[in-house]
């Protein structure tokens, strides 16, 4: 087992692949982080308790993570795609289950008190493998054909709708997202999107009876910040004045007169997009943007050199779910899009997030450490 | 092959699908910048305004009020530091055992640990709540030792109003109070739940002047309102210093002759300048009260106690003047050229008109009076002979002239009219005409004529410095800082009377007292540098029957208090260089000349006594700003 995880008989040693991760990306996610850490000090008024200093050991402990991911050969991925994207369904059935029988949101699962795990991360990982996998087997032709597109369009939207029954309407919206980029780099045809927009677009009023009261209240404040300024549209108001505040250069670190004097909300998680930019101004801003950039272009440029089909789609997934993550942040605390809770990747202060985006990190080094891998339609394959 | 051929088309479109999608996430990224730099750029300075109305909360520094001083600068309003003992709730670990351990220290009662823990349910855990005010040094020292045991626990300092004289000021000065509703006018100093209103007297007249422009502190508060650090602070203006032109000495002494009796008022001024020196009232109250907060039983004694304390009896009280106003009758008789000097009348001890008998005071009469001896004797039968010859209108014509029946425009509130009656004025408010009688009876200062002590003291010093229309203030200067803004002395037109006819007059006021016939010659003042000159007045508050005239009149001591007579004198010294006039009033006092003239004298001898004691005012008012709280002056 140890062999066919690690170091299959043609394959290269676990050490000879990690020679060959690609240390820019991790530089980038590195300094990426080390914005956040620095950030999270902030937050906390110059102190690295509570959140910069966690948040480096979950840093240091996922890119080991991320490091064991990246060498582990990308058939084992393929084989296990199925079986991991079950195992994670049957953990987001328990949780909701649990959820119904307990009171309020439950998103997450106590194993005996000392492990907590969020099955709704799971699964987003979990439907990258899948999706690709499923399409990597598919021809074009079939592509064509809407009836093999039934199956995968299961495969998103049966999680999807269990996690925004948790209700947790940011992962949702990722993982359709994240499926819909999938299905459109995989092939599908374009008059497809257009259909199933369309009729989404029409299904919104149906879909808005379904929003719990708050999701509603976020929407309906998102239209018109002003009409609650005091409730619910509260925090795009403040970010927003945060934001404008910083002006061009900041208003210097530890500074923030919005952050630090808690006129804005969940500073350290969901608006720390916005603490960055109060202190450090559009300059600290348009380098974070810069940043996520060159690993959105690292992370597009690792998928287009993968042989295999599998290896494209998945690099193309884990970027998309980190561009998503950063866009939908960034767009709703600058009040675009309403607040929905996605966290800002690699910044945000939050174990699980931060764990599964370097796992997903490490599936995009694994198809760079393996991109001349072959892999026939059904899992066989050589090294190349 | 088919299966290459097919891998070939899928890679050919997965990569040109994946340049379309980077093409579309490079350009969202780019409008989220676009969108940053119209937030961070284009409106930034709109969004900082916006941050720091959030962060910067003003707070008013409320500005000390002024102080109150007296002529000679003896303070008779000052601040004084006000300790109280405050709780942070959320300093304590335990507000009830807190609590517990505070009240060993200073007694806590049961309804104010109810207000406290109210107050603390309802604020927000950082705000002070006030325990205990008006703490005495000893127990600020106690808290203090104790502090390390009494967490959350701190002694704060406010400021409060207190005159030293209390109630002997307290007509004069009146008091001060939280605003009510009705006195908010939008400034916010008004809302500061330590500021403090001026409610009567000088305080509520030169209010503004006291009051200063309040500083403002700019603090930084997080979301919760909590202070962070002060920012920025702009003092404010103090209040500007009140000079009075009272001497607190003499009004003590005032107040103190007048306490011997009931109910009762005196006035002193200057007849030259119009400068109050003495204005009491009694029964008086402390204005202390008012503004540590009256008690309700205190208010409503007060109020329903039938001596009127609140009442300023000096200018609002009015009273039938009795004798104390034939020497304007006098004048006007003179002045009208109808009556002479030597006009005399012969005074049987009354005198008929139609069927009804007008007595004179002394039963037996005066004989044969002319003016000089009709003003020194009081005699009541030559003065309604008088009265009847020139007839009401005269008389209030030159009532008039003295500055009677209408308001002084003393700088204090509530000042009241009197009333000078004419024919036009009885038809015009009963309808009846104006009877011979009623000439007799207002010749003698009764029936309708009323007037308060403040016009009469007035109407004095207008004979007493030979016709000048002198009208009396209280104050003297306002103090800008070290600044004395010092009013021009006033000149006050002349009358337009006859020094001839005035001294006449003034020679039958200086037999009053200085004659061994006159009717105050007991209460005459023997230094001749310092001899006044006055006219005593009783007059009834009921009428006299004929029945008891028969019987012959009871003594004051038989009849009840509310229907004896109202004791009056007027009077001004030195005699031959008039410079103080007096008005003394005493609600059911008996006779003026046995009760109220002996007041008069002690006043203007002391007031005299101090004038050549004192200082000017500037170089007094130095020495109390370089020294703080007033020296004793008796010293000087």
């Amino acid at each position: 087992m140890q062999t066919a995880l690690f170091a299959s008989r043609h394959s290269r040693t676990a050490v000879e692949k990690l020679r060959q991760v690609n240390v820019g990306l991790i530089f980038l996610i590195a300094v990426v982080s080390s914005i956040g850490f620095g950030t999270l000090y902030s937050a906390a008024g110059g102190s690295w308790d509570p959140w910069a200093s966690r948040q480096m050991i979950r840093f240091v402990v996922g890119v080991v993570l991320m490091l064991g991911v990246a060498v582990v050969d990308q058939r084992v991925w393929f084989r296990i795609a199925y079986g991991f994207y079950f195992a994670a369904f049957v953990l987001l059935v328990i949780v909701d289950v649990a959820g119904a029988i307990g009171m309020g949101a439950q998103r997450w699962l106590d194993i005996g008190g000392i492990i907590q795990i969020q099955p709704s991360e799971l699964m987003k990982i979990a439907l990258i493998l899948t999706l690709a996998r499923y399409f990597h087997g598919l021809s074009l032709e079939e592509i064509g054909n809407p009836l093999y597109l039934l199956w995968p369009a299961f495969l998103v939207l049966a999680p999807a709708a269990l996690v925004a029954k948790q209700p947790d309407l940011g992962s949702a919206i990722l993982l359709v997202l994240m499926g819909a980029v999938i299905f459109f780099l995989a092939g599908v045809r374009v008059w497809m999107f257009l259909l199933v927009g369309g009729s989404g677009i029409a299904a919104v009023p149906i879909a808005l009876k379904f929003l719990r009261g708050y999701q509603r209240q976020r929407l309906v404040t998102f239209m018109d910040p002003e009409s609650d300024p005091l409730g619910a549209g509260y925090h795009i108001i403040q970010s927003k004045i945060a934001l404008g505040s910083g002006g061009v250069w900041g208003k210097g670190f530890l500074q923030g007169t919005q952050s630090h004097l808690q006129f804005l909300p969940e500073r350290q998680t969901d608006f720390i997009f916005t603490m960055l930019c109060e202190e450090w101004g559009f300059v600290g801003g348009l380098a974070l943007i810069g940043m996520y950039t060159l690993i959105l272009l690292y992370g597009i440029s690792i998928s287009l050199r993968s042989r295999s089909q599998f290896g494209r789609l998945t690099g193309m997934g884990v970027v998309a779910a980190f561009y998503i993550y950063a866009a939908i942040n960034m767009a709703m605390v600058m009040g675009v899009l309403p607040v929905v809770g996605e966290p800002l990747p690699l910044v945000s202060y939050g174990g699980t997030s931060m764990m599964s985006l370097l796992i997903a990190f490490g599936l995009l080094m694994n198809v760079y450490v393996h991109r001349d891998q072959f892999i026939g339609r059904w899992g066989s394959g050589t090294e190349g | 092959m088919a299966m290459k051929k097919d891998d070939a088309a899928r890679t050919r479109l997965f990569t040109r699908r994946t340049a379309l999608l980077a093409g579309g996430q490079l350009a969202v990224f780019g409008s989220l910048i676009a969108r940053m730099y119209y937030l961070q750029v284009v409106e930034s300075d709109r969004y900082k305004v916006l941050a720091d109305d959030n962060r910067i909360s003003l707070r008013l520094l409320p500005p000390p009020r002024g102080r109150i001083l007296d002529r000679y600068g003896q303070q008779i309003a000052i601040n004084q530091l006000n300790y109280r003992v405050v709780i942070i709730p959320e300093q304590t670990g335990s507000l009830p055992a807190t609590l517990d351990a505070l009240s060993e220290i200073v007694p806590i009662q049961d309804f104010d640990r109810r207000r406290i823990l109210r107050e603390v349910a309802r604020k927000r855990k950082f705000l002070p709540v006030t325990v205990k005010e008006n703490l005495t040094w000893d127990e600020v020292a106690r808290i203090a030792v104790n502090t390390p045991d009494l967490p959350g626990v701190m002694i704060d300092v406010g400021s409060s109003r207190y005159y030293p004289d209390g109630d002997d000021v307290a007509h004069v000065i009146g008091y001060v109070a939280p605003p009510s509703e009705a006195d908010l006018t939008g400034d916010p100093l008004l809302e500061l739940p330590d500021f403090r209103i001026g409610r009567n007297g000088v305080e509520r007249v030169y209010d503004l002047a006291l009051r200063g422009r309040a500083g403002t502190s700019q603090i930084e508060v997080n979301a919760l309102g909590r202070p962070i650090r002060e920012l920025a602070r702009q003092p404010g203006q103090p209040g500007n210093d009140l000079i009075l032109t009272l001497d607190i000495e003499l009004q003590n002494l005032a107040n103190q002759k007048l306490a011997q009796h009931e109910s009762a008022a005196a006035v002193v001024m200057d007849c030259l300048t119009g400068e109050v020196l003495v204005l009491a009232s009694v029964p008086n109250f402390d204005p202390n009260e008012f503004n540590k907060g009256i008690t309700s039983a205190t208010w409503h004694e007060l109020l329903t106690n039938e001596r009127a304390p609140l009442t300023d009896k000096a200018v609002a009280g009015q009273y039938a003047p009795g004798s104390t106003f034939k020497p304007v009758v006098a004048m006007a008789g003179l002045e009208s050229g109808m009556i002479t000097p030597d006009f005399s009348v012969f005074c049987p001890g009354s005198m008929s008109l139609g069927n009804a008998k007008f007595h004179c005071w002394k039963k037996g009469g005066h004989g044969t009076m002319d003016m000089v001896n009709g003003i020194k004797n009081s005699c009541d039968v030559y003065f309604y002979e008088v009265a009847k010859r020139i007839g009401i209108d005269r008389i209030a014509d030159m009532a008039h002239r003295f500055g009677m029946g209408q308001k002084t425009g003393v700088d204090l509130p509530g000042e009241r009219v009197g009333l000078i009656p004419t024919r036009a004025w009885k038809f015009a408010a009963t309808g009846i005409p104006w009877q011979q009688g009623e000439n007799l009876v207002a010749g003698i200062g009764q029936g309708y004529v009323l007037a308060t002590p403040i016009q009469l003291a007035m109407m004095c010093a207008r004979i007493a410095n030979g016709g000048f229309a002198v009208t009396p203030r209280l104050t003297r200067d306002l103090v800008e800082g070290a600044r004395v803004e010092n009013r021009e002395a006033v000149t006050f037109p002349p009358l337009g009377i006859s020094q001839a006819n005035l001294a006449v007059v003034v020679r039958g006021m200086r037999g009053v007292v200085n004659d061994p016939r006159g009717t105050a010659f007991r209460a005459r003042i023997m230094d001749p540098t310092m001899a006044m000159a006055g006219k005593s007045g009783t007059s009834q508050v009921r009428r006299i029957t004929e029945e008891e005239r028969l019987h012959g009149l009871k003594k004051e001591d038989q009849v009840p208090w509310k229907d004896r007579d109202n004791a009056l004198f007027i009077a001004f010294a030195p005699v031959d260089n008039p410079r103080y006039a007096c008005a003394v009033v005493i609600e059911h006092g008996g006779g003026g000349s046995a009760n109220a003239a002996p007041i008069a004298r002690d006043l203007l001898i002391a007031a005299q006594q101090r004038e050549r004691a004192k200082l000017p005012l500037a170089q007094r008012y130095a020495a109390t700003a370089a020294a703080g709280p007033a020296p004793d002056t008796e010293m000087h």
